[in-house]
């Protein structure tokens, strides 16, 4: 298995796409010429040329609008975002549009759209291009969501997206571009809606997605060190949701801590702990807890934005919480 | 020589036929060239690692400087862009307010670090704060212009974005609404041919962002954004227009683009050397600084205060700002709603 970065695994994989499936066209802002904000999309515009890879004007409505278009006339659409925050100046065609013509034409026409970019905090972007916006779009009926946390799932998700019927919502992390990991070669898929077990562990569950994994991952090395055995579950897609895996491990564990980065006023770990609690509420030995992002707009000054977003110190603050340890 | 500087010299009092002072043009200058080194401080900072990130207009700095001229700049409101350091300065910023800013320091009055750089604000001298999804800022112009339409209080809004911006709908809404209102406004389209790395003829159909304005019922007018003179003429026929109540006026100012994108960004992968070069021939400072010195006001030994001046004010900015404190820790979870005291 060769390793590559996760914008290395991106980018090799619309290739394949885009060499094996002519519908396949990409869509957004700086991707040709200038090879994309974050060189997802290098050289592919000399390989496909102007008509599959196409800069677009700054309109996000506009051309996330067209996109729907194209996709309801079966070409697949692969829009990039520059950030997720500025998707949220398409969000009419995202969620009055894309997410409803299926269920309009009474499922006769398919919306094979998949839109791709950063989701998240970077490091000093502020509160417009920092939010993470997986609750937001786990909302609405009829988009698929989906968080890779690795190289490997990068790609797997991103091939399963490309050869779907319907919207996807696929959030990528800045923080994550350059990271490597071993990528199965050929025509490697990763369904939608299976979580995986990232680390074993018997003392407690901590669930997490996206960046947040990787987080998660380095706090359970630190809680292993004083000798607490914590069980990692990377989601991988939060629509749908793998509650099955989760509930799994909690009944082996009995506790669960939940890890988002967004605010935590209903966001994703709300949905995943009720989730919890309706599947395994009789194992467990304690509440379910949060770990979450600070409830305001994400500052620009380093100092602030350092207590904006969750560490691993308070990852192991909440586990320790759950095993009443202190 | 370039063409104007040769035409400068022949027609030596076009300031004076436009209403300036030899003093206001002089002030002008001071303006553009204060822009412009405190452009090239914050880059320098930026590399030095003392600012994260560096967004701002080389080469936008005439038209900006002419455009705010004609403006009662206690009473008439600017809502920006990332670009509009002159324009800022102009309005009544001081370049301590634009360092607080770039350095993300708790009196930083544009948003007391909260804020990415360039997203300029001081209510206190009626800037708006600006918002990093482009073209946000037209709207929000539209409706301060409608306020102060309703309230009677003579009040003009300039809002200025790049010709990429002009791309949202939000644009043409605003615009829309403006000529539906006949509001007291001055839209600015400071157009420099890139967005980041995508070319006038990829962004903006028919070429002319000037040209959509008939469709909005009010004129649109394209001035050379390196001639500071007639950005001013243009800019003076649009406030008193404004002033009047004969409603928008949308000014597409011509500029080259003098620096890459941001501190993100490098010009070089999408631009060739060439077209770089034939930009700074259109630099403002430099052929209103020629300008000046064909009608015999920018001496070589004027040229030297001034540069010397503008060297001390932002050394003094640089050390105000640098020495300023960072946001309290304690403050963190503030501004978000409404406080009591
Ligand atoms: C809604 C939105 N989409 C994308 C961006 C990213 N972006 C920032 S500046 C910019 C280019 C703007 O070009 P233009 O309006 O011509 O202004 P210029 O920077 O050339 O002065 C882009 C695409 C953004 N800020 N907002
Ligand atoms: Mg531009």
């Amino acid at each position: 298995m060769p390793e590559l970065t996760y914008r290395e695994a991106l980018r090799t994989t619309l290739i394949e796409e885009m060499d094996r499936d002519r519908a396949v066209v990409l869509l957004g802002e700086d991707i040709g010429l200038y090879q994309g904000t974050f060189r997802v999309t290098a050289d592919l515009l000399d390989r496909y040329g102007p008509t599959r890879v196409i800069d677009t004007p700054i309109s996000e409505l506009g051309f996330v609008g067209a996109a729907v278009g194209m996709a309801m006339l079966g070409l697949r659409p692969v829009v990039e975002v520059m950030t997720w925050n500025f998707a949220l100046l398409a969000l009419d065609q995202i969620v009055n549009n894309a997410a409803k013509v299926r269920y309009f034409s009474g499922g006769q026409v398919d919306v094979p759209l998949v839109m791709r970019g950063p989701n998240g905090a970077g490091v000093q972007l502020s509160a417009q291009h920092s939010q993470s916006l997986e609750a937001l779009f786990g909302h609405f009926p009829g988009l698929y969501v989906v968080a890779p946390a690795t190289p490997a799932e990068a790609r797997g998700l991103l091939r399963t997206a490309i050869r779907g019927k319907d919207p996807v919502i696929f959030l990528e992390n800045a923080a994550l571009y350059g990271l490597k990991g071993e990528v199965p070669n050929g025509a490697f898929a990763l369904p939608f809606g299976q979580a995986e077990v990232a680390r074993a562990g018997r003392d407690v569950t901590i669930v997490a997605y996206s960046r947040m994994l990787h987080v998660a991952l380095t706090a359970a090395d630190r809680l292993a060190a004083e000798g607490i055995q914590a069980e990692v579950i990377n989601l991988r897609s939060l629509r749908p949701l793998d509650i099955g895996t989760v509930a799994g491990s909690v009944a082996r564990t009995h506790r669960a801590v939940v890890v988002q980065e967004q605010w935590r006023p209903y966001g994703a770990a709300a949905e995943i702990a009720a989730s919890i609690y309706e599947q395994a509420f009789d194992e467990l030995d304690a509440p379910v807890e949060r770990v979450t992002g600070a409830d305001a707009p994400m500052p620009y000054a380093r100092n602030l934005e350092l207590l904006a977003v969750p560490h691993e110190d308070d990852i192991v603050r909440a586990v320790k919480k759950t095993l009443y340890a202190s | 020589m370039s063409a104007m500087e040769a035409k400068a010299r022949v027609t030596p009092a076009r300031h004076t036929s436009l209403g300036l002072s030899d003093q206001d043009v002089l002030d002008m200058y001071y303006y553009i060239a204060l822009a412009r080194a405190l452009d090239e401080r914050m880059w320098v900072l930026q590399r030095a690692g003392k600012a994260m990130f560096v967004i701002s207009g080389p080469g936008h700095e005439g038209c900006q400087v002419a455009a705010v001229w004609p403006m009662d700049r206690t009473r008439d409101w600017l809502v920006p862009f990332y670009r509009s350091i002159a324009a800022c300065l102009v309005k009544g910023m001081s370049p301590t307010d634009l360092l607080l800013g770039l350095f993300a320091r708790a009196n930083d009055p544009s948003s007391g670090g909260r804020q990415m750089p360039g997203h300029y604000g001081h209510p206190g001298v009626k800037i708006l704060s600006t918002s990093s999804p482009v073209g946000t800022q037209y709207p929000h112009a539209a409706g301060i212009a409608y306020a102060a339409k309703i309230r009677k209080t003579g009040e003009v809004t300039m809002t200025a974005i790049g010709e990429g911006g002009t791309s949202q709908g939000d644009v043409h809404e605003a615009l829309n609404w403006a000529g539906v209102y006949k509001l007291p406004i001055i839209f600015v389209v400071e157009n420099n041919a890139y967005a980041i790395s995508v070319p006038l003829h990829k962004q903006v159909a028919g070429g002319s962002v000037a040209a959509r304005a008939t469709g909005y019922g009010f004129p649109g007018v394209v001035a050379d954004g390196s001639d500071v003179l007639e950005c001013y003429r243009v800019a003076k026929e649009a406030y008193d227009r404004a002033k009047r109540g004969d409603g928008p006026t949308l000014l597409e100012f011509k500029v080259p683009r003098l620096g890459s994108h941001s501190s993100d960004d490098q010009q070089e992968r999408y631009r060739t050397k060439e077209e770089i070069e034939a930009d700074r021939t259109r630099d403002p400072l430099r052929v209103f600084g020629a300008y000046l010195d064909g009608v015999g006001l920018l001496t070589e030994a004027k040229r030297t205060d001034v540069a010397a001046r503008i060297k001390r004010e932002i050394d003094e900015a640089t050390d105000a700002a640098d020495r300023a404190p960072s946001p309290d820790p304690a403050s963190a979870a503030r501004y978000v709603f409404f406080e009591k005291d």
